[in-house]
């Protein structure tokens, strides 16, 4: 242990240095003055008895130097140094500092955010016991991540891979505890589900798989803490409480722990509910309908399987079932990491891999940026390093001490980049989209720190690392005499120009990538929408979740349209199940002559609208041809649908299709009456979608269950006053159900929130890729020119015209702009067919877009070398020459 | 250069000059440079001012201690002296030292 005793005395030296090296100057002094004593008692004269003393002693310097490095931590106290003279370097430099640390902070700022973003959500394991041995069990590629309860249950008898697999699927219903209802996100949840997670509760027990004896035979609910906490005031005596979901009573009986929330890396579920219970709560035959896939599937791996042996498992066990059952046909598994981290096709995923890689390159456009002024500051100062090099300083050191310069300002960067980056993530970490509960657990941990370290330490060392090449290969000589580093600014091509085109390409590439991207979005949000929202207010209730009967939904729906038509101020009022940007939902197509409803021989998906007569003119949709639905179309009479443009040209590739029949599933049989223009149906940038709109009153075939009700209301008054009539003479209609009111145009802003996202970020992005090539070219081509100015002045005062100066000034400058400009323009190109790959936009490679980007950008280069060009000419050559 | 001194090794300093302090009590720096050489009979050339530094390396492992007091000339100086620790450690490697020697006294007999 005595290394350990040695290295603390060598540390606790380190603040008392200078009263030490007093004491050892004195020890020494002591010394010689006892040998002189000495030698001179045995009879020598003073100065033989000196001479003497000093030669016994050996260098007296040597000693002192040997010594201190055996007291201290010489690297420590020679980087302290360092650090002392790099403040006073640049504090002496008021303007360079803040510069730096500001374009550094971008930077360094956007990638910490990018990067705690896809932390959070994709590199986040879940909050469980072992999470590594956890895997998603889902269809391979396009066949969706969702598996049918039937299946999961055969996954589970037929698997030798996993120790179990838990199910479970988002359910939003009504919650009422203590007469007071609102809405709720919850899961329902296979009986294993935290006994496969190897969660304890905080409070009472989970429910287990031998809690479930076949439908609604398990009538509990776990709370989440979180819920625990602000809706039942953490009380502890809250076991055995019964508390209503859509009007059922579930027994409470535990309390989940603490940071546990859920499985879904978006939503934190407020309770959990047994799976064999949801169809009760829901009115959806979840239990023992195998093709109806909502249950997202995780599985615990046996010790020594690997993910690959697992894969291998399932996808023998989905062949076998594709046989054996009509549903499953064409069914594939597969393993992968849970959440979107898992999933290749993501889009969550992609948009975030994009946006790392535009973060990466903003931060290379600063360190390109700093690296030219950063050299351009080492060659102004190459007479200080040549002359620290004259006198016996190492290149090492001199290197050491611009580097430590660099990464000084690029922690200080970080630092304030960090900062932001903070406040921006708790801006962010606190959105929510619309009443959907998105949780992200985005908050910068270690991981997010280390790599902003990482990152500034790294940028550092990136941009000193041509000044300091600069310093290694400075010829001592040639610096000291001519005052400036002479053989790299008359090479034909010098490291400088290098740096020029770096930072005009990379710039140019972000500037073009973001234009284009942002240029899309906007079209994209543009697009028209199929629906005139002017004056719309929507009102939504959900009939299930009042606890309304199947048999009496239709009588509900009715009274709901006549009670609203009633309202003083209503000009037109229709209903609808869902309406466009509020809930959608959809059945699979089938042509006239399917007899095997199966997979294979599906049509499309369409979304599907349940609507009222009228319908039409509230939404302001036009009809193309046909008719509206009437108060004959009624159950009983042939059954009827209205289907949008798109639908009739994917199935009968036409759009005269009225009098024409498809199917739905096995009893459902619809003729078309009419053909509407299509529309944007969930998210305003959305491909054309087929779309079928049925009437209410006749239902789909049997599954005509009590659904979610929007009754839209078209009114000239204000919208907070036609929302308060809805809620007033609406909620005494439905009084068990809470409704949720809006104006048409907030439903389709909200929906527009992650498109808006996206284009900001993108914008923003180009803007501070724009602002530093600005800044770079200026600094760059200005250092370029004014390195030059000497050789200007003598070319003037030997008679050259200042056309001539002029032209040899730009020459250099324009050529390296339009060789950049045009990498750029390519890479831009590049990766803008990237990103519209990866956040889905309509890739529209505008070529006059592209060449204004170019444009902007030389013209900006050419401003930025000539200010200090025609300085260059206009100043006195006479005095040019006197000064330097 | 006469063949019989020779450089002084880093490790038999940190062994002599602990040595000399048991004998000799507190010293300062000239006084066991001084001693140093006298009980070495002048085989050893030392240039006195390394002794410094070796002393501050006894010092860091804790086997001397130092104090400023007075010499018998009324001057400051420095005084080094043995610690307990340093005492334990001389007995170790005045062994260490001897199985070496014997080693190499083993080792380099002329062989018969």
């Amino acid at each position: 242990m005595s290394w350990i005793r040695v290295l603390l005395s060598r540390c606790s030296v380190f603040f008392r240095r200078r009263q030490l090296d007093a004491d050892l100057d004195e020890e020494l002094r002591a010394h010689i003055e006892l040998a002189i004593e000495e030698h001179r008692a045995h009879g020598m004269t003073e100065p033989q008895a000196c001479t003497a003393a000093l030669r016994a002693f050996g260098g007296v310097t040597q000693v002192r130097e040997s010594y201190r490095v055996q007291r201290g931590l010489p690297w420590l106290e020679e980087t302290v140094r360092d650090i002392r003279f790099a403040f006073r370097k640049l504090l002496h430099s008021p303007g360079f500092a803040p510069t730096a640390i500001l374009t550094l902070a971008v930077g360094i700022g956007a990638n910490v955010v990018v990067f705690s973003v896809l932390n959070g959500i994709m590199l986040r394991p879940l909050n469980v016991p072992q999470p590594n041995n956890l895997v998603q069990i889902a269809g391979e590629g396009s066949r969706g991540d969702s598996q049918s309860y039937p299946d999961y249950r055969d996954y589970q008898d037929r698997n030798q891979s996993f120790t179990g697999i838990l199910a479970y699927k988002i359910i939003h219903v009504g919650i009422e505890i203590d007469k007071s209802v609102f809405q709720s996100w919850g899961n329902a949840a296979s009986g294993n589900y935290f006994d496969v997670l190897g969660l304890q509760p905080a409070l009472g027990r989970f429910f287990h798989a031998s809690d479930e004896h076949g439908l609604a035979s398990a009538p509990y609910i776990v709370l989440s803490y979180d819920f625990w906490q602000h809706h039942l005031a953490a009380s502890p005596h809250i076991l055995g409480k019964v508390v209503f979901l859509n009007q059922h009573p579930l027994t409470i009986i535990g309390v989940a722990p603490q940071n546990f929330h859920g499985t879904d890396y978006f939503l934190w579920p407020d309770y959990w509910i047994p799976a064999v219970n949801a169809q009760q709560v829901t009115g959806w035959d979840d239990f023992d309908w195998r093709g109806h896939r909502e249950f997202t599937l995780l599985g615990r791996l046996k010790p020594g399987i690997t993910q690959q042996q697992a894969s291998q498992n399932m996808d023998a066990i989905a062949r076998q079932m594709a046989k054996q059952y009509p549903d499953d046909q064409g069914l594939t598994l597969t393993t992968r990491k849970p959440g979107p981290a898992g999933n290749s096709d993501d889009p969550i995923k992609k948009a975030l891999l994009g946006m790392t890689l535009l973060a990466f390159l903003v931060l290379l456009a600063a360190c390109a940026n700093l690296a030219s002024i950063f050299a351009a500051r080492a060659a102004d100062r190459s007479s200080e390093l040549a002359i620290r090099l004259a006198i016996g300083s190492s290149r090492w050191a001199v290197a050491r001490q611009l580097l430590t310069e660099a990464i000084l300002v690029s922690l200080g960067g970080g630092i304030v980049g960090t900062f932001f980056a903070r406040l921006l993530l708790g801006v962010l970490s606190h959105w929510r989209s619309g009443d959907f509960p998105n949780q992200f657990l985005i908050a910068p941990d270690e991981r997010v720190y280390v790599v902003a370290i990482v990152l500034s330490i790294g940028s550092g060392i990136v941009f000193a690392l041509l000044p300091a090449w600069q310093v290694w290969n400075t010829d001592v000589v040639q610096a000291i005499k001519s005052n400036y580093v002479a053989a790299g600014s008359f090479r034909r091509f010098a490291m400088r120009d290098a740096l020029l085109l770096i930072q005009v390409a990379v710039c140019t590439l972000l500037v073009t990538s973001s234009l284009v991207t942002v240029r899309g979005m906007i079209q994209r949000l543009r697009a028209p929408l199929g629906i005139s929202t002017k004056g719309v207010t929507l009102a939504q209730v959900d009939l299930q979740m009042a606890g309304i009967p199947d048999a009496q939904s239709r009588l509900t729906q009715k009274r709901l349209l006549d009670t609203a038509a009633a309202i003083p101020g209503v000009t037109a009022a229709a209903t609808s199940d869902f309406a466009p940007f509020l809930g959608i939902w959809g059945w699979t197509v089938y042509s006239w002559d399917t007899t095997q409803f199966v997979p294979a021989n599906a049509a499309f998906g369409a979304i599907t609208y349940s609507v009222s007569r009228g319908y039409f003119q509230v939404a302001g949709t036009r009809l193309e041809s046909g008719r509206d639905f009437t108060p004959d179309d009624k159950p009983g009479s042939p059954t009827v649908a209205i289907v949008n443009e798109t639908f009739a040209r994917r199935l009968f590739g036409t759009t005269r299709v009225v009098g024409k029949r498809f199917k739905l599933f096995d009893p459902v049989r619809l003729e078309i009456i009419g053909v509407v223009e299509d529309g944007k149906y969930s998210d305003p940038g959305e491909d054309p979608q087929p779309a079928i709109f049925i009437a209410y009153a006749q239902g789909i075939g049997p599954y005509l269950v009590s659904g979610p009700v929007t009754v839209l209301v078209c009114s000239h008054l204000p919208p907070d006053q036609i929302a308060d009539a809805l809620h007033r003479s609406l909620s005494q209609v439905v009084t068990t159900a809470p409704f949720s009111i809006l104006t048409w145009s907030d439903a389709i802003d909200r929906s527009m929130v992650p498109a808006r996202t996206a284009t900001i970020v993108l914008g923003v992005m180009g803007l501070i890729a724009a602002m530093l090539a600005v800044t770079g070219l200026f600094g760059m081509a200005s250092y370029s020119v004014s390195k030059r100015m000497k050789e200007q002045g003598i070319r003037m005062a030997l008679g050259a015209q200042r056309i001539q100066v002029m032209r040899s000034t730009l020459n250099r400058p324009i050529l390296i702009l339009i060789i950049g400009a045009c990498v750029g323009l390519i890479g831009g190109l590049l990766a803008t067919r990237l990103l519209a790959h990866l956040i889905s936009f309509p890739s529209t490679s505008d070529p006059l877009l592209l060449a204004c980007v170019a444009l902007v950008m030389m013209m900006l280069g050419l401003i930025a070398t000539w200010i200090p060009a025609r300085r260059a000419i206009s100043i006195d050559p006479a005095r040019l020459l006197r000064e330097s | 250069v006469p063949e019989s001194r020779s450089d002084v090794l880093q490790g038999t300093l940190d062994l002599m000059m602990p040595k000399t302090l048991e004998s000799m009590g507190p010293l300062h720096g000239y006084g066991i440079a001084r001693r140093t050489e006298q009980e070495s009979e002048n085989t050893v050339s030392l240039n006195q001012g390394t002794i410094y530094q070796a002393l501050l390396r006894l010092e860091q492992r804790a086997w001397v201690k130092a104090e400023w007091g007075t010499s018998e000339t009324g001057r400051r100086a420095k005084f080094y002296s043995l610690t307990r620790s340093g005492r334990k450690q001389i007995a170790q490697e005045t062994e260490n030292w001897e199985r070496v020697a014997t080693n190499m006294a083993r080792f380099l007999a002329p062989s018969n």
